[in-house]
């Protein structure tokens, strides 16, 4: 038989006040995050009010297709993290397997799409460098330059938030999860939302709007 | 706890494709600087759906409000006086 941890941690008073205390952690942890990406956020919004020529140039260089594309798959997955929190809370183990699995078969495709992309981009010499294609484009280099670094940084958090739903597929698959205790589930489940609402905001920024400046 | 039943979360998952077709239709057409605006409206309202529904603030104490707002406050400070200094300098934008 899988081991059985007792719902409540001893230094909580209730079920109530330990999950209230998760809750919290995780949205300090997630406020963190969004200052981490604040920084790009805002290197982004000065240099395009800077060089709007530049960023009108270099964005018809982005694939809106696939942009689009990981949007809907990466929406997509949020949903499926949604009724694997409530799979969870109802004590469906197997619906929680199977909704975690899905999610993280979602994660993937978004990080292949993401790679086939960047692939189009090494092919196009749209990586900053000394083989960069626009050079005779003033200050699209930047542009590029910030569209790596915030892909980048958001692809890492997206690999990151598949190993913390395949720990807790594991987990979940040993039975270690009821309708009683759920919180990593649940707290796995901000995260991989903040991961989405992370792109929510990189695709208007890095493939809509700077079209037709 | 809360139960939120299952219809709920794939109404907020087909709202939020609308909005994705409709932010990228928007963005074949020139509309000069609502292009901006609008994708930023909906990329807002997107996030609005997420956190209250999926991430259930919506149904979460007014505390978890303050502790989810918290990052938002800080990084508009961020933004907006940032902008303060740049949007000020002048013709030529300085850099």
């Amino acid at each position: 038989m899988p081991e059985v941890r007792p719902a409540l941690a001893e230094q909580f008073d209730s079920l109530e006040q330990q999950h209230e205390a998760a809750t919290l952690g995780i949205w300090t942890f997630l406020a963190t995050e969004v200052l981490f990406f604040g920084g790009l956020f805002t290197a982004y919004v000065v240099y395009r009010f800077l060089y709007p020529q530049a960023f009108a140039e270099a964005s018809h260089h982005t694939n809106l297709l696939y942009g689009t594309v990981n949007t809907a798959v990466l929406l997509t997955s949020s949903l499926t993290m949604a009724l694997a929190v409530q799979a969870a809370q109802e004590g469906r183990n197997r619906a929680l397997v199977r909704c975690l699995a899905a999610t993280i078969v979602l994660g993937i495709g978004f990080l292949l799409v993401k790679g086939l992309e960047y692939r189009e981009h090494f092919a196009h010499h749209l990586v900053p460098g000394a083989q960069f294609a626009l050079t005779a484009k003033p200050k699209t280099e930047l542009f590029f330059w910030l569209y790596f670094t915030m892909t980048g940084l958001h692809g890492i958090h997206v690999l990151a938030g598949i190993g913390v739903l395949s720990v807790l597929a594991f987990m979940s698959s040993r039975l270690n999860f009821s309708s009683e205790y759920y919180t990593p589930v649940e707290m796995g489940g901000l995260y991989w939302h903040f991961v989405d609402i992370v792109w929510v905001f990189l695709y208007p920024l890095l493939y809509l709007i700077n079209r037709h400046l | 706890m809360i139960t939120v039943p299952k219809r709920v979360y794939f109404v907020v998952w087909l709202l939020l494709l609308v909005l994705l077709v409709a932010t990228w239709g928007m963005a074949k057409l020139n509309l000069h600087p609502f292009n901006a605006i609008l994708a930023m409206t909906i990329a807002v309202l997107k996030m609005l759906l997420i956190m209250l529904y999926f991430m259930h603030l919506r149904y979460s104490s007014r505390l978890t409000w303050i502790f989810a707002g918290a990052g938002f406050l800080w990084l508009a400070i961020l933004i907006l006086i940032s902008l303060n200094d740049y949007l000020t300098r002048g013709p030529g934008g300085g850099g």
